[in-house]
């Protein structure tokens, strides 16, 4: 039973890791929009092309 | 781009998109766009084609993009137009189409692009202009430190949950070892070393997210008011003293498991009911602007765009059509038309020339006008109104809530029982006394009464939500629900109770004419007018098919040609100026819809008067149901506009209400006299959705915009009804009241276990061990109420597809 000496801290350490562990993605702002990302997971990575830049955004419609 | 054609009225954002919309029609199924349409009014992606020069000015960019580092800022956008999946990849690629760009990351919900940007590559105006290219118009002007302030505020609340819950969870796998312990046996080493661990734990949750409790009682207690946390304190104090004591004198119960548990559950219910308050809040705010926040300046023969805060009277400004006028001011030349609805809820167009004054927050309908300004900022009649909503606003007192204002008696309650168990265990049992006195403190913390109300609120916004019913606060449900019976609930017509743009509400042809294609051959025709009277027949010319030709446009009609027929359209003199004979049921037709308060228009096809149609703001066909259910209900029910009386006492009189009840020809601050006169006798309930309303709406107990409202009335209401129509006002009140119902339901079983389990703690009947068991089975019974009843029910339709 003395093994709960042994247990109990390390369980701490793990629950003290996960904490921490939510409180640092927390600040880092990951909960903060729980919607759009759902959306962007769908889009696949691609290869930048280069790209001409347009000459005058305003008038390309 | 290619893909937006500003001619046509149908605009894709993508091709597949077009691809699909060509292959519903193939197959006979176009009906489905005027489904969607009404279901989710998705506009045309029309690009703006402004230059969006006010951008770049320096005092705009201090206040609203901060610096990130040198010569790198970030801004927030709110964007028109953005709805599905394919906005956020193509939003996101911004720094691809436009150099310069670092990030953009767009938050769906909020419709907000986060834009980071390197400014000594490219302006803000160019990135604004990118955007509205593609057809998303792109709005600014929010307070972005406001906001950030409260996403931090937020992210802390949730880190406070967090550490709640991983040390409440601890503090029970430790409590069930305990209990175990109790009931089989343990040696003393290691109750001990569980009980030690269980009250550290406990007091870092108790001191750290349990903090806001006690600040909250300390304020309560300074401002002398009455506040849940001041009881909920009172315990949470109570049981942390004697279980630290209890701990340290290795005898008794530790209470922690029950604490720690208290303070999570207590805290995830205040962070959802703040977050979908907010979120409808939010919601409401991110809508459009009411007046421009630049203006076209005019020097000479150039014009240059300004911020509308630099311009001073004297200044000429030109204002296009579509776009709204920047400051008052008197026409210098033009002629056009302007929709003064938002100050004056007159629905119908008025028209302009050189001389007449214009007034901000009025729409340019027809053509390009030059004025020359008299006042600007809160000197107009815009800015007065909306320093006279702020007032109204400012007004308005605070509510406490239903478990606030019980909160006050529980406090004194609670203690006040504790100390005379502890004055009468003294004389029977002194060595008990001090135990019987601190459980009863504990079972009197009322976790249950904390609980009732954000939950019930919570599942009955998000609820309301769905429904697309937009409610800023929990008090305003119980505001609702105490009056739904006995107050007055005055109606706007414009927009409310009318449609605000104008229809074909009468038609009438010449006997014996058997012209099947008329009106399509009319719609036509119209289409290619800008006049706003021609609006109304336009609906029907998105199935016509008919070549129309234009041949002359005036002020009061229109002629043309439709597959070889010669088509008149227009007003009374307009006609009777072309055509001599004019038969007898037209005229009558004319005094007919004069007094039903519609616009006649005559259609006179080859040569002769075909048929007259009565244009006019037609009534929403759920608003006479809607009104009676009120009054069924013993609400007194008023319409308040600023439209002519005869046309308020026509739809009054299509509504059923009495001629006393049609307030027309109503000044805002008449409305808001009427409201306050009414408010002394009662609840009063104000409806609307312009400018002109919101002063109402706020003076109001309860403001309701609706549909389309203006940005002024929705942020000076309380509730936004998401859907068009008026319906949605009885799914309003009837989901309050039962939200009410379960609120008072929780709070009575709290109450009672509270009432029950201090019973047998001033008896000493119950132990804490006990009273520690009991105390969750109240909160779980609470839960369980609020999460399962009905209380809004989710929108008549499906939810749209994408």
């Amino acid at each position: 039973m003395s093994v709960i000496y042994l247990l109990l801290p390390l369980a701490f350490a793990l629950g003290i890791a996960a904490v921490w562990a939510f409180v640092r993605a927390t600040r880092a702002g990951q909960f903060d929009d729980l919607e759009t990302p759902a959306h962007r997971i769908l889009h696949d990575d691609e290869q930048d092309q280069p790209r001409t830049p347009p000459e005058n955004p305003g008038s390309a419609v | 781009m290619g893909l937006v054609d500003p001619a046509a009225t149908e605009q894709f954002c993508c091709r597949g998109c077009r691809a699909v919309r060509a292959a519903i029609e193939a197959c006979g199924l176009g009906s489905y766009y005027r489904m969607k349409a009404a279901e989710d009014a998705l506009g045309p992606a029309n690009p703006s084609g402004r230059a969006f020069a006010d951008l770049d000015e320096e005092a705009f960019l201090d206040r609203h993009a901060p610096k990130v580092s040198e010569g790198v800022r970030w801004t927030e956008l709110y964007l028109e137009g953005v709805h599905c999946s394919a906005c956020v990849w193509l939003l996101e690629k911004l720094p691809r189409v436009a150099e310069g760009v670092i990030e953009a990351r767009l938050d769906l919900r909020r419709a907000t692009l986060h834009v980071t940007w390197d400014e000594r590559v490219i302006a803000l105006s160019a990135i604004a202009r990118t955007l509205d290219s593609f057809g998303y118009t792109p709005h600014t002007g929010r307070d972005v430190e406001a906001h950030a302030a409260r996403q931090r505020e937020d992210r802390r609340f949730l880190v406070r949950i967090g550490v709640a819950g991983a040390g409440a969870g601890n503090v029970m796998l430790l409590a069930f070892a305990l209990y175990g312990g109790f009931l089989h046996g343990m040696e003393g080493e290691y109750t001990r070393l569980f009980r030690w661990t269980s009250m550290v734990i406990g007091l870092v949750v108790l001191l750290w997210p349990g903090s806001l409790f006690f600040r909250g009682a300390w304020a309560a207690l300074r401002t002398r008011s009455a506040h849940l946390d001041l009881p909920i304190s009172i315990g949470l104090a109570a049981g942390a003293v004697a279980g630290t004591i209890n701990t340290i004198l290795d005898r008794g119960e530790i209470y922690f498991d029950s604490l720690t548990g208290l303070v999570f559950f207590l805290l995830v219910g205040r962070f959802v009911q703040h977050r979908l308050e907010r979120r409808a809040a939010d919601s409401v705010e991110t809508l459009f602007t009411l007046t421009p926040n630049f203006a076209r300046l005019r020097e000479g023969d150039s014009v240059r765009e300004v911020p509308v805060e630099s311009l001073a009277p004297g200044q000429i400004v030109e204002v296009r059509p579509g776009e709204s006028f920047p400051a008052d001011g008197a026409v210098v030349s033009g002629d056009s038309s302007v929709n003064l609805s938002l100050l004056t809820g007159e629905s119908r167009p008025i028209p302009v020339s050189a001389g007449d004054l214009a007034f901000s927050g009025a729409v340019n309908m027809s053509r390009v006008v030059l004025v020359t300004i008299t006042a600007t900022g809160r000197a107009t009649r815009v800015g007065k109104l909306l320093a006279l909503i702020e007032e109204c606003s400012r007004r308005k007192a605070p509510v406490v809530q239903l478990a606030d204002r019980l909160a006050g008696w529980f406090t004194v309650g609670a203690i006040g029982v504790s100390v005379l168990t502890l004055a009468a265990w003294l004389f029977l049992d002194a060595h008990r006394a001090v135990d019987h006195a601190v459980s009863l403190l504990i079972v009197s913390c009322p976790c249950g009464l904390g609980l009732a109300t954000p939950f019930a609120v919570s599942v009955a916004l998000g609820r309301a939500a769905r429904a697309r019913i937009l409610i800023k606060g929990g008090e305003i449900l119980e505001k609702l629900a105490a009056a739904s019976s006995t107050g007055v609930l005055f109606l706007d017509k414009t927009g409310t109770l009318t449609e605000d743009r104008l229809s074909v509400v009468e038609w009438r042809e010449a006997p014996a004419l058997a012209m099947p294609y008329l009106r399509a051959w009319v719609a036509a025709l119209e289409s290619q007018s800008a006049h706003p009277i021609a609006q109304a027949f336009a609906p029907e010319a998105a199935t016509t098919q008919h070549q129309a030709v234009l041949t002359g446009a005036h002020d009061s009609g229109i002629e043309g040609t439709v597959d070889g027929h010669v088509l008149l359209i227009g007003a009374d003199r307009f006609v009777r100026a072309r055509i001599e004979d004019i038969p007898d049921w037209v005229n009558k037709a004319r005094d007919q819809f004069t007094s039903d308060q519609l616009t006649p228009v005559f259609i006179a096809l080859n040569g002769q008067v075909a048929a007259v149609a009565g244009v006019g703001g037609k009534i929403r066909p759920d608003a006479k149901e809607t009104v009676a259910e009120f009054q069924r209900r013993g609400l007194r029910v008023e319409i308040l506009s600023g439209d002519e009386p005869a046309t308020v006492l026509a739809v009054g009189h299509a509504l059923g209400l009495a001629p006393e009840h049609c307030h027309g020809g109503l000044a805002p601050e008449d409305k808001v006299r009427i409201v306050e006169r009414a408010k002394q006798a009662g609840p009063v309930f104000m409806v609307g959705d312009g400018v002109n309303d919101a002063a109402a709406l706020a003076a109001a107990t309860v403001g309701i915009a609706v549909h389309g409202g203006a940005e002024a009335s929705l942020s000076a209401s309380d509730v936004y009804l998401g859907r068009p129509g008026v319906a949605a006002l009885i799914d309003l009140f009837a989901g309050a009241t039962r939200t009410l119902t379960v609120i008072r339901r929780c709070l009575m079983v709290s109450l009672s276990y509270n009432l029950v389990a201090a019973a047998l703690a001033v008896t000493g009947v119950v132990n804490a061990l006990q009273a520690a068991i009991l105390m969750p089975l109240a909160s779980f019974t609470v839960l369980g109420m609020a999460l399962w009843m009905r209380t809004f029910a989710p929108a008549s339709k499906a939810a749209p597809c994408p």
